[in-house]
């Protein structure tokens, strides 16, 4: 393998395992966030020890995601440098703000948080909590504004050899970062509610610590139910945008060889890249794909033969993702809709608790598919029509990123099981008893 | 009048110097808490000690990051492609640095407390060092041609003059940390750390004297203060922040000494800057190969925007970080080493 692939990989290790950790932090803290006010607003401790729970579970979580970011931003440089050069003007900016207006928030307040229980009124406690589920919210939001520009560039001019920034409103108000924001935040606060949910069926079934968790079971569940619709419409509207801004990737995600009007939607589709067409097309709802992709029964699509075949992403995989991602974003629509119904006889609904423990993985599962669509379906680009991604890899020794590659593998998959563990640890533990005297 | 690039270029350094003043205290506290903790109890003021604001500290270096990124592109590509194996070196080990303080006290076991402490101890000790050698070989001039390709290894950055701002750095933040460590701790700890920082001090004094003499025959920084002499003013604030240091030590004066070596950071970190310039990245091979601040810097519309977005929200940030630490303020107290959420 070259610098090339190994720099993909790498990058590719780096930002999944970033975003096994990001979405808890980001739907978690506002859960806490509510928990906490609830107990400013009423008093019932029983509140502040759902956020002192739940918290605790929290904290941990979002140190990886703090310390798996740093590398992240770095990688630009190290093995991305001609990316870095040709766009620094714009993506570097967009960086830059991010980490000034809101991670710095984000950081100073989740230590005050931590640490300040005893040290802040209750008030002033809860709204630091409040901060860092905001200030987190809008980190996402710059750093989705940052990585739309690569998948629809605009507000730009190239300039002496690089691209320049011509309209900093046009790069942070663009349809398409704003759509990511909405399905991106959306799923994420589906993944935390899956979380609660799934840790919270797990006690109930064993009938510890009741009331507590089926607090946070439904506090979970109208999270969950609302934004999974949230994520499904956000997400077609996002589709949608696509066709305009990025055809190749449309094309690959609904393995369309041919340019066609009135296109049909297949159900079942087994596509073939060796043989640029589909082995099986099975259960076609007719020209559902043009409605789907330009609302528009009629509207042409382009096939992915009319580009030549070095300007096509890898077909297969972006397909698959994009399949399962949808398929699961509509089972937790249903798993939702399920859970309203019995989220007053939860502790008789053994079958469906049972379902929320093994679903917490879903929304895990669900995001990094995403992800591959987005990320996958842009190649060969970086930037989408702008820059190809062979261009804009750093030219350092094939020897030197191996080995970084390597140890990026081996320290997160470390990471990884030590965090598991932990959080398995502490979600199985539940709440420490409620002290005899208060109780 | 200052150009946007000179403005830029300031801002950037005071970044970094922000940076290497507050996670500085961190990084050197962790590297010397293995030698002046006699109890776990030590430990756990030693960590809770930084508990509530390590994390804010650290963000500035990914600000002083972002804002190379943002406002010099070019530097930064070149800067981070050349650094490689030492910047990633240096994440991983802020890596284990983040979780060490995370994981240690998750399980009761000697063992395990053990790991993290060897673990705490190198994600903090292994920063400071390195990023001691980066900047050091910054200030010399690193082996890159015209196009920006890095022609050496990492022992090219392991030369003297680099190990000597690697061994500089370690012990300004060893002083620095023993310093905070005095501020917040009480009774024979606080002792033990007042009297790390004192000979320390002695050690950071030679090391300084050494460094600013080799300075001046291994790099070109001074060219700049003989052409504008009252540039001096800033390594001689340094300087005799430096001795003021050494000075309130002796009574025991923790925090205001804490304040003049943080004094003594910042200022040894302008004094490199400010020479550094108009580089900041020299080519050791070729004079003409050097970054510059003119030749790497963004667009003037970006620069602007990213003026304005510092000058609002910096000083809101510095803000609410001061507030921080008067929330947190004075010794730690047992309640505060009793509470559940106490590291």
């Amino acid at each position: 393998m070259d610098a090339l692939m190994m720099s993909r990989l790498q990058f590719a290790v780096a930002t999944f395992f970033h975003f096994i950790f990001v979405p808890l932090t980001l739907g978690l803290s506002f859960l806490v966030a509510i928990m906490e006010t609830q107990y400013v607003r009423t008093g019932d401790e029983e509140y502040k020890r759902m956020a002192k729970f739940w918290g605790k579970i929290f904290i941990l979580n979002f140190v990886l995601g703090v310390v798996t970011g740093i590398t992240l931003e770095f990688q630009f440089g190290t093995n991305w440098a001609g990316y870095s050069k040709y766009v620094g003007d714009i993506f570097g900016s967009i960086l830059a703000i991010e980490a000034t207006l809101t991670f710095f928030l984000e950081s100073t307040m989740i230590g005050v948080w931590h640490f300040g229980w005893k040290k802040l009124s209750a008030r002033g406690h809860a709204v630091c909590i409040w901060l860092v589920a905001l200030a987190g919210s809008m980190s996402a939001y710059w750093i989705l504004v940052a990585n739309a520009w690569m998948q629809s560039p605009v507000g730009y001019v190239i300039r002496q050899g690089r691209a320049e920034l011509t309209d900093f409103w046009a790069v942070i108000t663009q349809p398409f970062a704003i759509l990511s924001v909405i399905h991106v935040l959306s799923a994420a606060f589906v993944l935390a509610g899956f979380f609660v949910m799934g840790v919270s069926a797990y006690h109930i079934l064993r009938k510890q610590n009741l009331t507590f968790f089926k607090r946070s079971f439904r506090l979970g569940l109208v999270f969950a139910l609302i934004f999974s619709i949230v994520t499904v419409v956000g997400g077609d509207l996002h589709g949608r945008s696509m066709s305009a801004t990025q055809p190749t990737k449309l094309a690959a995600v609904e393995a369309q060889w041919e340019t066609a009007k009135s296109v049909p939607f297949y159900m079942l589709v087994i596509p073939s890249e060796s043989q640029e067409r589909n082995i099986v097309e099975w259960f076609g709802l007719p020209k559902m794909m043009s409605w789907l992709a330009h609302s528009d029964w009629n509207a042409e699509i382009r096939g992915l033969k009319s580009w030549p075949l070095e300007e096509r992403p890898p077909v297969t995989l972006v397909f698959w993702s994009f399949r399962f991602m949808v398929g699961l974003g509509f089972l937790f629509v249903i798993l939702m809709l399920v859970g309203l119904f019995k989220r007053n006889k939860l502790e008789e609904s053994r079958g469906f608790l049972h379902l929320m423990v093994w679903a917490i993985p879903l929304p895990y599962i669900a995001a990094s598919l995403g992800w591959t669509v987005t990320e996958v379906g842009r190649q060969p680009w970086i930037v989408y029509g702008v820059m190809k991604t062979s261009d804009a890899v750093s030219r350092i020794p094939d020897y030197q990123v191996g080995i970084s590659l390597t140890a990026f593998i081996v320290v997160y998959s470390i990471l990884g099981v030590i965090c598991f563990y932990l959080i398995r640890k502490f979600a199985i533990q539940g709440p420490p008893p409620v002290p005899a005297a208060t109780r | 009048m200052l150009e946007l690039q000179q403005i830029w270029f300031l801002l950037w350094g005071i970044l970094w110097a922000v940076y290497f003043m507050l996670d500085g205290f961190d990084l050197g506290l962790g590297a010397l808490a293995p030698f002046v903790a006699a109890s776990d109890r030590d430990k756990r003021v030693i960590y809770n000690a930084m508990g509530p604001v390590w994390d804010g500290n650290e963000v500035w270096l990914i600000t002083a990051g972002g804002v190379t990124f943002a406002a010099f592109p070019t530097a930064y590509a070149i800067m981070f492609s050349t650094l490689y194996t030492p910047l990633l070196l240096i994440l991983f080990a802020l890596i284990l640095r983040a979780v060490s303080f995370e994981f240690r006290g998750k399980i009761q076991s000697a063992g395990w407390y053990r790991l993290w402490e060897v673990g705490h101890f190198l994600g903090s000790f292994l920063p400071a060092l390195l990023l001691g050698v980066a900047f050091a070989n910054i200030f010399q001039g690193i082996p890159i041609d015209k196009e920006g390709i890095f022609h050496g290894t990492l022992l090219t950055l392991l030369n003297p003059y680099g190990i000597l701002g690697g061994l500089l750095f370690v012990l300004l933040f060893l002083v620095h940390g023993a310093l905070w460590l005095a501020v917040k701790a009480e009774g024979p700890l606080e002792e033990r750390a007042g009297r790390c920082a004192s000979v320390i001090w002695w050690a950071l004094l030679v090391v300084a004297v050494v460094f600013l003499i080799a300075t001046f025959f291994m790099t070109s920084l001074y060219a700049n203060y003989f052409r504008r002499p009252y540039l001096f003013v800033v390594p001689l604030v340094t300087v005799l922040a430096l001795l003021a240091t050494r000075v309130l030590i002796a009574k025991k004066a923790w925090l205001m000494a804490w304040f003049a070596s943080a004094l003594t950071i910042v200022g040894a970190t302008l004094f490199g800057v400010i020479g550094l310039y108009p580089f900041i990245l020299p080519s050791s091979l070729d004079p003409a190969a050097s970054v510059t601040v003119f030749n790497s810097s963004s667009s003037p519309l970006t620069l602007k925007i990213m003026l304005v977005v510092t000058l609002i929200f910096l000083p809101i940030v510095i803000a609410y970080q001061v507030w921080t630490y008067y929330v947190f303020r004075g010794k730690l107290t047992e309640e505060d080493l009793a509470s559940e959420e106490a590291y």
